[in-house]
């Protein structure tokens, strides 16, 4: 296997922890939007805020990969 | 690699035309844009408040109505119960002075009376006096025109003082 | 096929895909079939001095752009036409006395004398310099596309409101109007504060419209993959607005948190403040890769599952290959919206931090 196979797996792996993070903030946003409708919209706003931070740490694996 | 090395080239043009859209769209769009907003919510702000404002002095001015209304109302009430008062009490001052002027008539009724029978009597005494001393006369004269008369009748009277 | 396989392939696609966009085709690429999945997918996503639009009868329809390139003799300029759709580095155009070619379009400048381009095993050529490149390229000009498009919506939008009643917006401003809330309320005075956010609303519009309409254009296949705002420099470009716009409207009490944050021990500040420091830069850093990379992992999504077409050399794979990249492309439209939005959002809460008073941090 090259580098390149390899670091992509790494990549692979990074989205793999991304996804669970983007996940767990989208079932919490969802369970406190259900218990909170009337404050869905300021719930949606940090729901993705946080999903772009998380994002961020699986996007320097994939930029990682692309390096090499 | 090449993908993530930013160019200098397009990094230069990139800022420019950022630069250049920021400028641009700031003088001729957003100021105006914003502005607009701004001042449209402003108004219907305003009118908001205003629409307040009238209501609350819609509702000061239907309380001050109220108020004057029940000033009015007591006010009659007062006077009807003063025009009351006054009627009574000059019905019961009419009555008491009828009952003073009757009361007093009658007094002066029976004085003129008692007056009256008093003049009266005193007439009565003074004629049945004189009628009593006439008949006097007249008994003594013709008595003391007859001598033995005369004794007897001194007689009797000193029999009355004995007595007495 | 049932839903399972249909989430299985979906599934494998994905991984594959996201992971690295070479990764997936690469095991498939053979020499002999004359398709290079990795090279037509870079070529698209990556930038070109020509505004290639279709290829034509083996001859490729394009519109040229001019070249700009700062040697050491001063500007040199000549339009892309002159390379005769040359990508190879074999055609030489001659300027000023300098030679120049175009090799996986980038243009050197070949050292007197020679012919052909050499590359050592670090791919540095060895006889030839890379002047500085001001050229016009498509993502350049694709940029002020939108820009005039942007000048067009809002100062129309603008004019508008200048009209008899300004109380009522009509036509276009009507549509733009909403997201101009959408920004103010959602973005701008949440994030940055009621006092102080008239100051970047302009900042925060231009780029949320400049990204979204960009991004948008991205996904236009005629355009043919401009994929401006999937362009590591033209995103490093508005994050560094983003990151000088935050140095420069940071208060004192913004620069106190970073060298010497109050409320901690000695010892905790010292460890603290390098940390500080470092969050400063990385900040515009994953501005930076974040809208780069989504939109770039977008494109390369969609090229990889139309490559797989031309890959298996099958009709029969079509169907699904176009189910799959509208499927893609749907969910990319949405991206859009919520990268730019994602972009101005996180320049607020930068702006806002950095302008937030004492006591409400």
């Amino acid at each position: 296997m090259t580098i390149t196979g390899i670091a992509a797996i790494g990549a692979g792996i990074a989205v793999i922890g991304a996804g669970m993070g983007i996940g767990k903030i989208g079932e919490s946003a969802m369970n406190a939007m259900a218990r909170q409708p009337e404050i869905q919209g300021k719930l949606q706003t940090s729901a993705l805020i946080l999903a772009a931070f998380v994002e961020a740490v699986a996007l320097f694996g994939v930029v990682a990969s692309l390096i090499v | 690699m090449d993908l993530i090395t930013p160019g200098l080239g397009l990094v230069f043009w990139s800022i420019i035309t950022f630069l250049f859209l920021l400028i641009v769209l700031k003088k001729f769009a957003w100021k105006p844009i914003l502005g607009a907003i701004d001042e449209r919510e402003n108004g219907i702000k305003n009118a908001l408040e205003a629409a307040d404002k009238a209501r609350l002095e819609m509702e000061n001015l239907k309380a001050d109505n109220e108020r004057i209304l029940n000033e009015a109302r007591a006010e009659r009430e007062a006077m009807l119960k003063d025009a009351r008062e006054i009627k009574n009490k000059m019905v019961s001052d009419a009555k008491e002075e009828a009952q003073e002027q009757a009361t007093k008539m009658i007094t002066q009724a029976q004085e003129a009376i008692e007056n009256e029978k008093r003049s009266a009597m005193a007439e009565l005494k003074n004629h049945v006096a004189s009628l009593s001393i006439e008949i006097a006369e007249k008994v003594v004269r013709e008595e003391l025109s007859n001598k033995g008369r005369q004794l007897e009748l001194v007689e009797s009277m000193l029999g009355d003082a004995k007595l007495n | 096929m049932t839903l399972n396989t249909l989430r299985a392939v979906l599934f494998l696609v994905f991984s594959l895909a996201i992971a690295n966009p070479g990764f997936a085709v690469q095991e498939n690429d053979s020499e002999d079939n004359g398709f290079n999945a990795k090279e037509m997918i870079m070529h698209h996503v990556k930038d070109a001095h020509e505004f290639h639009i279709v290829e034509w009868n083996n001859k490729p329809i394009s519109i040229p752009l001019p070249i700009i390139l700062y040697t050491d003799n001063g500007l040199v300029t000549f339009m892309s036409s002159e390379f005769h759709h040359d990508d190879s580095g074999t055609q030489i155009v001659e300027k000023n006395g300098d030679r120049f070619v175009k090799y996986h379009e980038k243009i050197y400048q070949l050292n007197a004398g020679v012919d052909t381009l050499t590359f050592d095993e670090e791919d540095h050529p060895t006889n030839a310099v890379l002047p500085l490149d001001f050229s016009i390229t498509r993502n350049v000009f694709m940029m002020w596309v939108t820009m005039l498009l942007l000048f067009i919506i809002f100062i129309t939008s603008a004019r508008k409101y200048k009209k008899a009643n300004k109380f009522v917006p009509s036509g276009i401003a009507s549509f733009m109007e909403p997201l101009v809330i959408f920004i103010r309320d959602e973005v701008a005075i949440p994030m940055i504060g009621e006092n102080k956010y008239r100051k970047f609303m302009p900042f925060l519009l231009s780029v949320f419209f400049f990204i979204w309409i960009n991004n948008i254009f991205g996904l236009i296949p005629v355009l043919n993959g401009a994929n401006v705002s999937g362009n590591i420099a033209f995103t490093l470009s508005l994050a560094l607005f983003t990151f000088f716009i935050t140095m420069f409207s940071g208060n004192k009490n913004y620069w106190k948190h970073i060298f010497w944050m109050p409320g901690v021990p000695v010892p905790m500040k010292i460890f603290l403040a390098p940390i500080e420091i470092i969050g400063m830069f990385v900040k515009p850093f994953s501005l930076t890769i974040r809208l780069f990379a989504n939109i770039t992992a977008g494109h390369i999504i969609i090229l990889s599952l139309m490559s797989l077409i031309f890959i298996f050399k099958s009709v029969f794979i079509a169907p699904v290959s176009v189910g799959f990249s509208l499927f893609i492309l749907i969910i990319e439209i949405v991206v859009t919206a919520i990268q730019a939005y994602i972009f101005t959002v996180l320049s607020a809460l930068y702006i806002g931090s950095a302008t937030a008073e004492e006591d409400n941090h």
